[in-house]
């Protein structure tokens, strides 16, 4: 099971991690928290209905990590799908950040609750809802370092690829993140493929 | 690709790159497109889990998203394909809603 999920009973999933993993997947997830941004708590003595009914932002984001994980729903440009791609966001950003937000709270909330095996390793039990939660933070989490990598399509391929980087390059160890945040979420999709 | 820059969208060929036919009077359809870091895997279950459909048909849709560049995943009024393009975007995959000009 190390470094795989595997399916359980009952529809969740469970793989086995070591300290180091452990503590990889929960700093990487407080990053992505980091990126996402709070949520919009009602600020102390504001009315807490005004969150429901406050609009979000318009423009898409400018950091190119945070486009791609709230991308434009219009892909025409003239200027009236614009302006509905503009609308959109405003009616749906909120919601999607505070699902990525809720996600990544989840991968956060399930690593700490590991209680450490012999050996300093531990199983990670997840239920089926927590099975979601990690599916959509993974790849939100390659989304991001994707694009902060600008991973291409060439890149199986290419000899100059990412992922035959020297030792010496700076970039490789986020590319071994990436490359293994890859496989998990691969494993998790195959225990959840109805 | 990693960026929400302007799409080219070549209108006229996108109805016959899918299986999904539109009805006459629903001109609407959600486009999904191929971005190099979501797993052809994860691509085909999203298709599963979200539209229901078999594992053959998501999978040629992931197929046709990987080798085409996009594909068609569904087709409705604006309301229904700003519904499916929000979907999409939950689970990461880079969506768009167009008219079908066809």
């Amino acid at each position: 099971m190390a470094g795989h999920f595997e399916a359980t009973p009952g529809g969740g999933a469970a793989v086995a991690l070591d300290e180091v993993e452990t503590a990889i997947l929960r700093s990487l997830a407080v990053q992505l928290l980091e990126l996402i941004g709070p949520g919009d708590e009602p600020a102390e003595g504001e009315d807490p209905l005004a969150a429901l009914f406050s609009e979000g932002p318009s423009e898409p984001p400018s950091d190119p990590a945070l486009a791609r994980l709230f991308p434009e729903a219009y892909g025409d440009q003239d200027k009236e799908l614009r302006e509905a791609s503009a609308e959109f966001r405003r009616f749906t950003e909120n919601d999607l950040r505070t699902r990525k937000r809720d996600d990544a709270l989840a991968v956060v909330r399930t690593l700490d609750s590991l209680s450490p095996a012999g050996g300093g390793g531990a199983v990670l039990r997840l239920t089926s809802e927590e099975c979601r939660q990690w599916l959509g933070s993974l790849n939100d989490l390659r989304l991001t370092i994707g694009t902060r990598l600008e991973v291409s399509d060439e890149d199986g391929a290419d000899e100059s690829s990412l992922y035959r980087l020297p030792d010496s390059d700076p970039r490789k160890p986020m590319v071994m993140a990436y490359l293994w945040l890859g496989a998990l979420q691969e494993t998790l999709v195959e225990t959840l493929m109805p | 690709m990693s960026v929400a820059a302007p799409v080219e969208i070549e209108r006229p060929e996108s109805a016959e790159e899918t299986s999904v036919v539109p009805e006459p009077d629903v001109p609407w359809v959600t486009l999904v497109h191929n971005d190099p870091v979501n797993l052809m895997s994860y691509v085909t279950y999203v298709f599963q889990a979200y539209f229901g459909y078999s594992k053959d048909k998501a999978h040629k849709l992931m197929l046709d998203v990987h080798l085409k560049g996009r594909a068609v995943v569904s087709s409705g009024s604006r309301e229904e394909m700003e519904r499916d393009v929000q979907a999409m975007h939950g689970y990461g995959l880079w969506a768009t809603l167009t008219q079908d000009r066809n």
